[in-house]
């Protein structure tokens, strides 16, 4: 089984040298898009492979970057990495940033041949120092052979990446707030349209693409289309960094074809649940997806199956409830996180969840009432999408709306006898 | 044009605009908050939710912000969809989850758009039975009150403070539901567009500190149409009263002139009106008499050699009514000598060149702006927020190309990074418009005016050529010459502010050189004039008080009237002294004590603009009626009723006067349609002063007079001092509020009372333009080029502004007194070592040797000596001027 995007990592985690990657083929994804493709080819191979945005929107990459203004009066151009990884029950991003860094650099210096980007930023989660520190040591090893600079393998194509660590919001992994911070401002979103593409960092076409999505390029482009999306075990090509945490015997992360059972994941790669716990549900890809029950495990890990069974794939890391964990508590525990980084800009969000917050724990406390719960729910429809400017609040509504339809019998356990609860 | 429905019902609208301003345009109610029709959509408060549907056939719909949705054709949206109502409803109450029930005691109460939103969306039970976040209050200076818990984060304070009047120092801080809106620290908010936070601000977190001295509820309040006295910009106002006392100022929307926004020195300048140094009684030789024996007196005194000195601050009736009096050849306009010369210069310009004086909205659109020796933030600091706007011209045309819409606010500024339309600053110091300025050069008003030359000449070769320039100048004049030939819509920008004819010819020259390349075609040119009529004045007569005191030295003068004038500010004290010393009668008619006053035999208790009725020219050449907020108390009457009194003639009322100012002066032809005539009426009633709200009419003089006092009488306008009367038609001139049913808060009710939301006022905006571009121009080039000038012994005073302190009667005003420095002297920091000198400097003005305090600014050319002018004693009539510096020790 083809594993590209973690076949050279080391068990041990240490850094892929630069020798060492290119003896595994790497860079050649590199020479063969300067040397033999146009940069409309390389966007035609990646819209072509089917690759889809791996920080957990699913937009087809190659269609991102076709809508960047091509040709001879194009202006300044570029692209950023969105390696703010900080979605709760995320760390996908640091395994290959970590582990494999010149993977991502490679990948982003291919983005930007083709979109014909002269700059790019790499905008890295501040708590991050291990990536920090190896992808400086990477991008200095790729600049010093010339992966990296002026005339790039002999070409006439010139890039320079800067590694930018984040000060720290969660928000920043909106890839508009992302861009709004590196430009010194405050880490609010922008409106969409327009899209970065149009109008990105400093005004400027900007393409922003997921740690992961820019390490499967090299792998497209050097082995091609065909074999890409011979990956794919289901409707969506590829592989893809799936993970598990909570009370699973082997917590971890594996490269799977995209289309893998959950199941698979959980009870084969992850060891099923610990001894004596039973499991519950799962929040499928990150914090800010909905649950989905043990009835859902033979479900194929793509995007679009994922939505069907309400749901999203995000970030492809599972979240594992079990039997003996509050999914009140837990939902708590997320929302108090979302209500913290809210940005403050629209309504629903700002005073939206910290009046969630505010609901749970009550309702932990004793103080609940019974139409707090469908406060709840009608909490989690109003800051639904579209309802608010970005995914943050939707996102945050997700495991609250979910929980509420699949174990309302857990809330509703808090609830004092009807009779007393009123009494003022 | 687009075809769109809205609830069932089909519209014909501007296709391209957001569907908020086009709901609110098509009078429906939707409610937002931080949408602002000057400040564009940001899409951040989610307020203005509807529900658009993809086609006929789709009855689910999808909820859409109204201010983020481009109108196209065929768009289908409903207001009132259960969804749409549920979703707005829901936005109230997550705003209301942290905002005090605090009401009765904001000051907001009565005029608040979230109390309006509140209603309007239905949200009445409150939920939510957590704590509320609270925050530390600023104090933000005089002018502006600061309670941050009643903050719903609409961003819209930050957006017109920062985004739009360029102001620094209020921003917003830290994050999610503990967002911050106040300074870095407590202090004095510094820009001068501070006030209209008071009114941005959809509820209490800004509120008028001034007005909170003698608060009283907006309903309480009894307002009318006026025009602001304290610059030439003209903007208009609503001033509201209660008890005989002006409570406040605010923003009276005028599409061409002011639009939403105030400077501070307009609305906090009020205070002189109430102030202890109101002349409130006749008084003979410093005692008091009664009006009747006053009036005897006065009469007594008009034999003889008789002249009259009138005002640039004073309307044109009250001038026209003095120049009855005592006869054309004997009215003198009572400017300086140097304001007198320049008016004259600028009406030539404006009667005979190939020029058009923009309105402010036409400032706004300039794509590419020379302005010629005016420090314009502190002369007319509307012209320079209008001139920020401008500005972002080049913003826009990106984002047109990127196929951003407009009202896209944060999108364009985000595209336009920094890029703006060029804007030339040639000023003698620092310029609070130097930040957006493309190049700045700074000089003396003779470097200012031979720089102009030069770029007129760069325009048109036909225009005289300047000699000697400086490299850096040419190559600067190349620059704004090839610029401002380039553009689409040049403006040029310039006034009376450097006090030299030379600069005010140059600009003429620019202007009439790209005219020639434009094939004759009017230029805008705006020339900014210092007081609130200027320009009027000067179409009536053009002569100085150096004239009448030239005058009273050729004859025996018997008295002499002054006019709402303090000479002291336009002579040199000494000629003033002597002037009176030689007059055997001196009658001053004012509002307020000063020197002049001093001066008078006889001392007549005049009408502030809150309290008659008259016309005032502004710089843009718009003759505008201002009305009585309220009757003159006592003794005070009309200044223009003390003098048709006195006279033989007499006016029945002011449109008589108006009317006769005309007949006598052609050029005031139209000033007679400035508004509504006296006798005009709504459906046969008078419009009210008073809102239908307001209270206490039959009890409010009970301590004096247990029956209800009759309403005064206005035989002066259509207006009436009362509640009731016409509330709907009301002629936009004639507005002395604006209300719409649910919308108390009169920034936002103002939507109800525009052809198109942001656009004019429906049946025309106020006011008549008295110039327009002669059909056949007759300029020929001026061509006196100044000389460099070099002076080793001497020093070149030139006047420094303040847009607080800089103008007699806001700097009256205990809030504003709070803000204005005082007066200085300043040098260039290298001149100062030169010579030696620190703390202070002695210089020899107005025939008199003067300490200063000194300040060192580097940004002043060398070898001059900025003179702040107008504060403290020190005007500006006689600058720039020649001036010795004295030698510490030397003379005392």
């Amino acid at each position: 089984m083809d594993r590209p995007l973690t076949q050279n990592i080391k068990p041990d985690l240490s850094p892929v040298t630069l020798d060492d990657y290119r003896r595994a083929g790497g860079y050649e994804g590199l020479a063969k898009a300067l040397k033999e493709m146009a940069p409309a080819d390389v966007i035609g191979a990646v819209k072509d492979s089917g690759l889809r945005g791996r920080g957990g929107a699913g937009f087809p990459t190659g269609v991102k970057w076709s809508l960047v203004p091509q040709g001879e009066s194009a202006e300044q151009k570029y692209v950023v990495v969105n390696a703010d990884e900080m979605e709760p029950g995320t760390f996908k991003d640091r395994l290959l940033m970590e582990a494999d860094p010149h993977q991502l650099i490679e990948g982003v210096v291919i983005a930007a041949y083709a979109v014909q980007a002269d700059t790019a930023y790499i905008f890295l989660r501040g708590e991050y120092h291990l990536s920090a520190s190896r992808l400086e040591q990477a991008l200095g090893e790729a600049r010093s052979a010339a992966y990296l600079g002026k005339n790039i393998l002999g070409s006439d194509f010139d890039l320079e990446i800067h590694l930018h660590t984040s000060a720290g919001r969660y928000i920043c992994g909106e890839e508009t707030a992302l861009l709004n911070s590196l430009e010194g401002k405050r880490a609010i979103p922008r409106a969409k349209p327009p899209f970065p593409q149009i109008s990105g960092l400093w005004g400027r076409p900007t393409v922003v693409n997921n740690v992961e999505t820019f390490c499967n390029v090299p792998h497209i482009i050097r082995n091609g289309v065909d074999w890409y999306r011979g990956l794919g075990r289901g409707e969506d090509a590829g592989t893809k960094l799936f993970g598990a945490s909570g009370r699973v015997k082997k917590p971890g992360l594996w490269e799977l074809p995209m289309g893998t059972p959950i199941r698979v994941l959980i009870e084969e790669c992850a060891g099923g649940m610990q001894e004596g716990y039973t499991l519950r549900g799962f929040l499928p890809g990150g914090a800010s997806t909905d649950f989905l029950l043990p009835e859902h495990l033979d479900l194929p890990m793509d995007f679009d199956a994922m939505m069907k069974a309400g749901s999203r794939l995000g970030t492809g890391t599972m979240i594992v409830l079990d039997d003996q964990t509050c999914p009140v508590r837990m939902v708590l525990n997320l929302e108090r996180f979302f209500a913290q980084e809210s940005c403050g800009w629209c309504t629903p969000c700002r005073d939206g969840l910290p009046w969630v917050v505010e609901l749970l724990e009550g309702l932990l406390a004793g103080r609940g009432r019974p139409e707090d719960l469908d406060q709840l729910e009608q909490l989690a429809r109003l800051m639904g999408p579209g309802n608010t400017f970005c995914a943050l609040a939707p996102g945050a509504a997700e495991p609250l709306q979910s929980a509420l339809k699949y174990f309302r019998a857990d809330f509703e356990r808090y609830l004092k006898p009807a009779s007393t609860a009123r009494v003022a | 044009m687009a075809k769109i429905t809205v609830d069932g019902q089909t519209y014909d609208v501007k296709a391209g605009d957001n569907l908020l301003k086009t709901c609110l345009s098509l009078r429906l109610d939707l409610p937002y908050f931080c949408w602002h029709p000057a400040l564009g959509s940001v899409g951040a408060c989610r307020q203005c939710a509807v529900v658009q549907y993809k086609d006929e056939s789709d009855a689910q719909g999808r909820l859409v912000m109204a201010c983020m949705t481009p109108v196209t054709e065929g768009l289908r949206v409903s207001l009132e969809a259960p969804q749409a109502r549920e979703f707005r409803a829901g936005v109230i109450e997550f705003l209301m989850t942290n905002h005090p029930h605090d009401c009765p005691v904001c000051e907001e109460g009565g005029e608040c758009h979230l109390q309006d939103m509140t209603v309007m969306t239905g949200h009445t039970f409150r939920r939510y039975r957590g704590l509320k976040r609270t925050h530390r209050n600023q104090y933000l200076g005089p002018f502006i009150n600061h309670e941050m818990n009643r903050c719903i984060a609409c961003y819209r304070c930050v957006r017109v403070y920062r985004d739009y009047a360029g102001g620094k120092d209020l921003d917003v801080f830290a994050s999610r539901n503990n967002v911050y809106f106040g300074r870095f620290e407590d202090g004095v908010l510094e820009n001068e567009f501070s006030g209209n936070l008071v009114e941005v601000c959809p509820t209490g977190v800004f509120t008028d500190r001034t007005f909170s001295q003698h608060y009283v509820r907006k309903w309480d309040l009894q307002h009318a149409p006026s025009i602001c006295v304290h610059c030439g910009v003209g903007c208009n106002t609503s001033p509201g009263e209660r008890y005989g006392t002006l409570r406040r100022i605010v923003n009276r929307y005028n599409g061409e002139v002011n639009g939403y926004f105030l400077c501070d020195r307009g609305r906090f300048g009020y205070g002189f009106v109430n102030s202890e140094r109101r002349i409130r009684q006749p008084m003979l030789r410093g005692e008091p008499v009664s009006g009747e024996t006053a009036l005897a007196h006065f009469q007594g005194l008009l034999g003889g050699h008789t002249i009259g000195i009138g005002s640039p601050r004073a309307s044109l009736e009250v001038n026209f009514a003095l120049r009855e009096l005592v006869g054309a050849e004997h009215f003198y306009a009572g400017f300086a000598q140097g304001e007198a010369s320049l008016a004259a210069a600028i009406l030539d310009v404006l009667r005979h060149w190939p020029v058009h004086n923009p309105s402010l909205r036409e400032v706004e659109q300039a794509d590419a702006v020379l302005i010629l020796g005016e420090d314009v933030a502190n002369t007319a600091p509307r012209v320079a927020l209008a001139l920020r706007q401008a500005v972002r011209n080049r913003a826009f045309e990106r984002a047109d190309r990127l196929k951003i819409p407009r009202w896209q606010d944060a999108a364009v500024r985000e595209a336009a990074q920094g890029e703006k339309s060029p804007l030339f600053v040639v000023a003698p110091n620092a310029t609070r418009l130097d930040d957006i300025a493309e190049a700045i050069c700074r000089g003396t008003p003779e470097d200012i005016a031979r720089l102009g030359l030069a770029i007129a000449n760069r325009i048109d070769a036909s225009a005289p050529a300047v000699a000697d320039l400086s490299q850096e100048d040419e190559h600067l004049a190349e620059l704004i010459g090839d610029t401002l030939t380039a553009a689409a819509h040049p403006l040029i920008v310039s006034g009376t502010g450097c006090g030299s004819l030379s600069v005010v010819r140059a600009a003429a020259n620019i202007a009439l050189a790209l005219s020639n390349r434009r094939e004759g075609r009017a230029v805008d040119l705006c020339y900014v004039v210092p007081e609130c009529n200027t320009l009027g004045l000067a179409m009536m007569d053009e002569r100085s008080v150096k004239d009448a005191f030239a005058a009273a030295k050729t004859r025996d003068l018997n008295t002499v009237i002054v006019l709402e004038n303090d000479l002291y500010r336009r002579a040199d004290a000494g000629a003033v002294d002597s002037f009176f010393n030689g007059t055997r009668h001196v009658v001053v008619i004012d509002h307020i004590r000063h020197g002049t006053a001093a001066k008078a035999q006889l001392l007549l208790p005049g009408s502030t603009f809150a309290e008659t009725e008259g016309t005032l020219v502004s710089l843009e050449g718009r003759a505008q009626r201002f009305y009585s907020v309220m009757p003159g108390s006592g003794e005070i009457r009309d200044s223009w009723r003390w003098l048709a009194d006195a006279a033989a003639k007499r006016w029945s009322n002011i449109d008589a006067l108006t009317a006769a100012c005309a007949a006598a002066l052609p050029e005031f032809g139209p000033i007679r349609n400035a508004a509504p005539p006296a006798g005009f009426r709504v459906e046969g009633e008078k419009v009210p002063r008073e809102p239908h709200r307001y209270s206490g009419r039959t009890a409010m003089f009970a301590n004096r007079e247990i029956h209800e006092p009759k309403p005064p009488d206005d035989p002066d306008s259509a207006l009436a001092f009362s509640m009731e009367g016409a509330s709907v038609d009301v002629p936009p001139a004639l507005l002395p509020f604006v209300w719409a049913p649910g919308w108390n808060s009169h920034q936002q009710a103002v939507n109800k009372f525009q052809d198109e939301v942001g656009g004019a006022l429906r049946g025309g905006d106020p006011g008549v333009r008295l110039f327009e571009s002669p059909e056949t121009a007759e300029p020929r080039w001026f061509d006196e080029v100044p000389y460099r000038l070099r002076d080793e012994a001497r020093w070149r005073a030139i006047p420094l502004y303040h847009v607080f302190g800089s103008e007699e009667l806001s700097a009256l005003s205990p809030p504003l007194a709070e803000r204005v420095p005082a007066a200085y002297a300043a040098l260039h920091p290298e001149d100062a070592e030169r010579l030696g000198v620190g703390e202070t400097l002695a210089v020899r003005l107005n025939e008199r040797v003067v300490r200063l305090p000194l300040r060192l600014e580097s940004s002043l050319p060398r070898g001059a000596v900025g003179i702040s002018a107008g504060l403290a004693g020190l005007f500006r009539s006689d600058l720039p001027a020649w001036i010795a510096i004295e030698k510490e020790g030397e003379r005392p």
